[in-house]
């Protein structure tokens, strides 16, 4: 006989440090992968997650890859701290990109402090109104979020690979799905030369500090709060349950629309049609990974920005086959949601004794 | 002063990098878009790469590159880890070719099917598929009842509907009621809408499926439903054994085994390739016998002419779809005309999606 019960008393500070559990798990299991697979386990771990951040270049590399991941993260941290599951930050990321995109091909051979700031603010904008469709059907319309959001995301891909193909494909570009390269003043300034990080990661530090004080010292983060915690006790205490829904979903749609630019005007230049790879859906893993805590999502995205890196270096040095990275980002999410199985429920094995029944 | 101490750091860790790579043996790399087991594009870049490991030559791919911001950071990661040559195969790569190419000026680059070439370490190449499509022409204007054909078309690209005409005009010398339909699935790979595609097509009258993406979808497809069918970028026979009358493959490896040994005895130089049957970059597979002797007779015969330059693809007259003549009676589409295709022939039905 086993039985399943809930713990009462879960400690915070376990609670914060199952994520760094999870990840030494994932580590270990992936040890063993690369050992089956036939490849020394130190050896491979190491070129995995070390050698791919042991040099400026590679840390530049790490904060390119990181500074999406955290940006939507924080921003999907809204949404799921208040029981709201917003799964289509991908094209929330997307559609705030072809908005900023649009931007700046408007103002293409411009030069102006003002457009830079504009594209910026435009995708923000982009992002924010794409995610309210879902906000406001769930709100007015009793939708369910989870499937209008994700469905939303094929929307914002055809619409981007229509508007690659055909109106804004460059003019000079042989019909290929892309358009021109935006003029200098459309990209993100660059911070040292010969690395690929930008002014972008400034827009997330920003975020991570605002978030941080909107989620902990103010009324909006406390209504969030309570709702996450029980909607019954949000509607008890007279909160406006609608305008908090749309208001998280505003902000997370924001964030996700900031990356979209982030990515278009810092290291690809353009629109086209795989301006992000997947990164709204690796955020949802980053944003768990995080505890939904600003410093947490951090740390969380700078872990999982290293386990895209290290994929490709283990498959230069090793040949170690490169989906091993989306197999690392599944285990610490595997992981995470197993310690956490364990850290609010207890296993009690009951045995076999009559006499006890 | 902080900006100055971190630039030089940068460019001693450069430099030393280079001094490390100098001593090290001669390595070729390799950039893929798909995975190496895709049956198309990717597969044959991959033996390309075998046939070049074969010589003894140390080579390492990378697969599954997205075509965004990553792909300049593993064109970077490869020729900082010490390789002297590297493939970039896929068009997305251009922009991150060039980028890397200019920080690494004692590397070679290689890319595939692309148009620039910004520094002297970067050649381009690509080949002349549209040669196998005039064969695919001439089999399947002989080979159809319903006198339609259908083609899975990729992207609106010059490459694309250079290979769309070249089939049309072939398959029209044979057969002058022949049309063409298409159905634009905007995607290189992906097997869900390349078989949804082939029976549309299917649906459509056509009795010949053939295809300018990668997955062999459409041949299985094709076989079930009893149609002909032609393979793409490798030999997709024995997928689709009955309904597939040859396959063109991309054969990579001549070329790659060439431009290795090239730079690794120091006689490589830029240019810009575009290799077709007569080299062996464009090759196909065996005949289906079921097109019966004296037809596989008449496409071998035309195979050797194209390869000659007895036989052009593009020879005059040939006119748009509105009757406006392109080529003079007689003469012959120069490279600029075919590198820059953007309209169909007559005959082709629908309109090149803008």
């Amino acid at each position: 006989m086993i039985k399943i019960e809930k713990r009462n008393d879960v400690s915070r500070s376990i609670y914060f440090l199952t994520p760094v559990l999870a990840i030494f798990l994932t580590l270990f299991g992936g040890g063993i992968i690369f050992f089956i697979l036939g490849f020394n386990p130190i050896e491979a771990l190491k070129f995995f997650f070390i050698t791919p951040i042991s040099d400026l270049y590679g840390l530049s590399e790490l904060l390119v890859k990181a500074t999406p991941l955290c940006l939507i993260a924080i921003g999907l941290s809204y949404c799921f701290k208040s029981n709201n599951w917003n799964i289509g930050a991908e094209g929330q990321l997307i559609f705030g990109g072809i908005v900023g995109g649009g931007v700046a091909l408007l103002f293409y051979n411009h030069d102006g402090f003002y457009v830079l700031p504009l594209i910026i603010l435009s995708g923000a904008i982009g992002g924010m109104l794409f995610a309210m469709i879902p906000a406001i059907l769930k709100t007015y319309f009793n939708t369910n979020e989870i499937l209008v959001s994700l469905m939303l995301v094929y929307v914002a891909k055809l619409l981007l690979d229509y508007l690659v193909v055909g109106p804004w494909s460059n003019p000079e570009g042989f019909n290929f799905p892309e358009t021109r390269q935006f003029s200098d003043s459309a990209r993100m300034p660059i911070l040292f030369d010969g690395l690929r990080i930008h002014a972008g990661i400034f827009i997330t530090l920003i975020t991570v500090f605002l978030s941080w004080l909107i989620l902990y010292k103010t009324y909006l983060g406390f209504q969030i709060k309570v709702s996450g915690l029980s909607l019954k006790t949000a509607k008890y205490a007279g909160f406006k349950g609608k305008t908090m829904i749309i208001i998280v979903f505003m902000i997370s749609g924001a964030c996700a629309g900031l990356a979209g630019v982030g990515e278009i005007t810092g290291p690809i230049g353009q629109l086209h049609r795989n301006i992000s790879p997947d990164y709204g859906f690796t955020a949802i893993i980053v944003a768990f990974l995080g505890r939904l805590n600003p410093i947490g999502i951090i740390f969380a995205s700078l872990i999982v920005a290293l386990t895209y890196l290290g994929a490709e270096t283990a498959q230069i040095f090793l040949q170690v086959p490169k989906y091993t990275g989306q197999v690392f980002q599944g285990m610490i999410l595997f992981f995470l949601l197993g310690s956490d199985y364990l850290l609010f429920f207890k296993i009690k094995f009951l045995g076999l004794k009559k006499n006890e029944l | 002063m902080y900006k100055l101490f971190l630039r030089s750091l940068i460019s001693v860790l450069f430099l030393l990098g280079f001094s490390l790579n100098a001593n090290a043996e001669f390595k070729v790399g390799f950039v893929y878009v798909g995975p190496t087991g895709d049956h198309g594009w990717t597969y044959q870049h991959h033996e390309g790469r075998n046939a070049v490991e074969a010589l003894g030559i140390k080579t390492t791919y990378v697969e599954s590159v997205p075509e965004g911001a990553d792909a300049e950071r593993v064109i970077r990661q490869l020729a900082q880890s010490g390789h002297d040559l590297i493939f970039t195969t896929s068009f997305g790569y251009m922009d991150p070719t060039n980028k890397v190419a200019k920080d690494f000026p004692n590397v070679k680059f290689e890319h595939a099917t692309g148009y620039k070439r910004e520094h002297s370490n970067v050649s381009t190449y690509s080949a002349r598929f549209y040669e196998g499509r005039t064969l695919l022409g001439h089999m399947a204007g002989k080979m159809t009842k319903t006198n339609t054909i259908g083609y899975i078309a990729s992207f609106p690209i010059p490459e694309v509907i250079r290979g769309i005409n070249a089939m049309t005009l072939a398959a029209q010398k044979v057969n002058p009621d022949i049309k063409t339909k298409i159905v634009w699935v905007f995607t290189w790979y992906d097997p869900g809408k390349e078989s949804e595609a082939a029976q549309a097509l299917i649906d459509q009258g056509a009795d010949i499926i053939m295809q300018h993406t990668d997955s062999t979808a459409p041949v299985q497809v094709a076989e079930k439903a009893g149609v002909w069918s032609f393979g793409q970028a490798s030999d997709m026979q024995r997928f689709a054994p009955k309904s597939i009358l040859t396959s063109i493959i991309d054969d990579w490896a001549p070329y790659y085994v060439e431009r290795s040994i090239a730079a690794r005895d120091g006689t490589w130089k830029q240019q810009d390739t575009w290799h077709g049957l007569k080299e062996g970059m464009v090759a196909m597979a065996p005949y289906n016998s079921a097109m019966g002797s004296d037809l596989v007779k008449e496409v071998e015969q035309l195979q050797k002419d194209l390869a000659s330059g007895k036989v052009h693809s593009f020879t005059g007259p040939i006119y748009d779809q509105k009757g406006n003549i392109l080529v003079a009676e007689g003469a012959v589409a120069d490279d600029g005309m075919l590198a820059g295709m953007n309209v169909y022939v007559k005959g082709v039905e629908g309109d090149i999606p803008k």
